[in-house]
């Protein structure tokens, strides 16, 4: 190969792949910012207008669903924060020779799909069902008590779905740990509570902000939950529930595109607030 | 040792496990019921029809074989893109690079709503009609980034002066990237491979916003689901839960036989299957 062609190659490595994600990935977030901005309908066709007055309607229409959405959000990264660090760091500390297959077993469940795991959680969970049924026959809850469709529901299915994504960069963070560190802590005359919050946990703050961003984001997006284990009740309904109605339902295209384009642009802002206030090089080491 | 240790976290553990399990032991248990009607929410007894009807109702093998195309396909297609942008960016200096490695982390950052939902705006703005195509190429983009990054950390570790062995003993630069390089990455390709075809085969989200009339297995389940769970959806998530099982046990085999003696081998962590 002469010298000119071998100056192109990693360009031409690059070009299918980057190509690809550019028609399909930044093209159509271009053509949903201008749909967002049309007026019309799907039959008569749509027309740009420039209508950023979108923007204020959706806001005031939808605003409680996207403080909903991202309070949701929010509880279910922390929940799987507690449920997931104490696991992970338990798995890494004390796996000994376990602890690659314990780390399979976490992720087992999630080789059955999302949609079938869901749906089983719906029933076991369901008024008369496996957990609760058995309660209320055996009079400990009021016949009239329910749990789907509450928020505390949709927060418990997106902490189930999600909690993998925490715990697996938690465990890649703490199970690099060097031990000399925590031993010359206690060396040092460190309490072990001291050992953990002053040297475990930092050093595991690369996979708390990993793990969070891989929770948050698909958490405020989803709609799954909301409407399986939330049983499509207004009341919990999120962000992305209004979003596919829209789209899918309502064809109320200019209206569902300003709300997509909001909650990208707001989880964007989010993650880059977050990512700043810890520290980016946290990211990528 | 103090009781935390010893007792505690083992387990509560042992309880986040049992946690994670619940839905997946409760899915194979009904995977066996004879329901009265179409509810399937209590026990009615042993049966194992459920297993042996699916095969018959192309409601519902037309679907797993749809599914199982795309995923066949953009598998293939976003493993070999994929590859390839993951070989330039970490083997050559060229402009751009260090932003293009951000850029590429991109769409696995955005919710999965706006992905599916921005390629719909494209395809209504554009007038092409949405089937099996779109549902396609929608798999390919939201995979290609899985495999960079997967393929990535595979090539970071890599030891180039195994190439500059294989060149010095005059082998050609495709001798050498067949022979040497290939074979070495390939367990990150294969890894990238697995990764991709189970986020396709899984995929509703992103799917549904492209599939027009066409019906995917997680489409046609969820569409089935309604009211109650058909039993045919639980024997079916039982075979593929079964199917995965077998898979981990002979990877982790594999892993323990090729890593004797072999301190520090790479975590067998197989894809989550799942976002």
């Amino acid at each position: 190969m002469n010298r000119a062609g071998r100056r192109l190659v990693p360009y031409l490595l690059l070009l299918p792949g980057t190509a690809w994600l550019l028609l399909f990935f930044a093209v159509p977030m271009a053509f949903m910012l201008v749909m967002s901005l049309q007026e019309g309908s799907l039959s008569a066709g749509y027309h740009l207008t420039w209508n950023w007055g979108i923007y204020p309607e959706v806001a005031k229409e939808y605003g409680n669903l996207f403080v909903r959405s991202v309070g949701y959000a929010l509880a279910t990264t922390l929940l799987t924060i507690a449920i997931g660090f104490p696991m992970a760091y338990t798995i890494a500390f004390y796996g000994g020779r376990l602890k690659n297959a314990l780390v399979l077993v976490v992720i087992m469940p999630f080789f059955v799909s999302f949609v079938i795991r869901t749906l089983n959680w719906r029933m076991i969970l369901s008024d008369n069902g496996l957990v609760f049924g058995t309660l209320k026959d055996a009079g400990i809850l009021e016949q009239s008590f329910r749990f789907l469709a509450t928020p505390a529901s949709v927060i418990f299915g997106l902490t189930y779905n999600f909690l993998p994504f925490m715990v697996l960069p938690l465990y890649v963070a703490l199970e690099k740990i060097d031990r000399r560190l925590i031993e010359a802590g206690t060396d040092l005359y460190a309490s072990r509570a001291q050992a953990f919050w002053r040297i475990t946990f930092p050093l595991a703050l690369p996979g708390v902000v990993a793990g969070s961003l891989l929770t948050f984001i698909p958490a405020v997006g989803d709609f799954i939950n909301a409407d399986i284990i939330g049983a499509r009740s207004p009341e919990v309904a999120m962000v992305g529930n209004v979003i596919q109605r829209l789209f899918l339902s309502v064809n109320d295209f200019p209206a569902a595109a300003a709300l997509g384009f909001v909650l990208v642009a707001a989880t964007m802002l989010l993650v880059g607030v977050y990512t700043r206030l810890v520290g980016t090089d946290r990211l990528t080491s | 040792m103090s009781g935390i240790t010893r007792w505690l976290l083992p387990g509560f553990t042992g309880l986040v496990i049992a946690f994670l399990f619940a839905p997946i032991v409760v899915m194979i248990a009904f995977s066996f019921n004879d329901p009265a009607g179409h509810q399937n929410i209590t026990w009615q007894g042993f049966t194992l029809d459920n297993y042996l009807t699916i095969w018959n109702r192309s409601d519902i093998t037309d679907p797993m074989v749809t599914s199982l195309t795309i995923a066949v396909l953009s598998t293939v297609v976003a493993t070999a893109l994929g590859t390839m942008v993951a070989l330039s960016l970490t083997r050559y200096e060229f402009h751009g690079r260090g932003i293009l490695n951000l850029l590429i982390f991109i769409p696995m950052t955005a919710p999965e709503i706006i992905l599916g939902a921005s390629l719909l705006t494209l395809w209504v703005a554009m007038g092409f009609a949405r089937g099996l195509p779109t549902i396609l190429v929608a798999h390919i983009m939201f995979n290609i980034s899985y495999v960079v990054v997967t393929v990535r950390a595979r090539l970071i570790g890599f030891n180039r002066s195994l190439e500059e062995a294989g060149m010095d003993l005059y082998a050609t630069e495709s001798t050498t990237f067949w022979k040497v390089t290939f074979p070495l990455i390939f367990p990150g390709i294969l890894a990238a491979g697995l990764l991709a075809f189970a986020l396709s085969i899984d995929d509703y989200v992103i799917t549904l916003f492209s599939a027009g009339h066409t019906v995917t297995f997680p489409l046609w389940v969820y569409g089935a689901s309604r009211i109650g769970i058909p039993p045919e959806v639980n024997a079916l998530g039982t075979i593929f839960f079964g199917i995965a099982f077998v898979f981990i046990i002979v990877q982790v085999w594999a892993q323990r036989q090729a890593g004797r003696g072999q301190q520090g081998a790479e975590a067998p962590i197989a894809p989550v299957a799942s976002r």
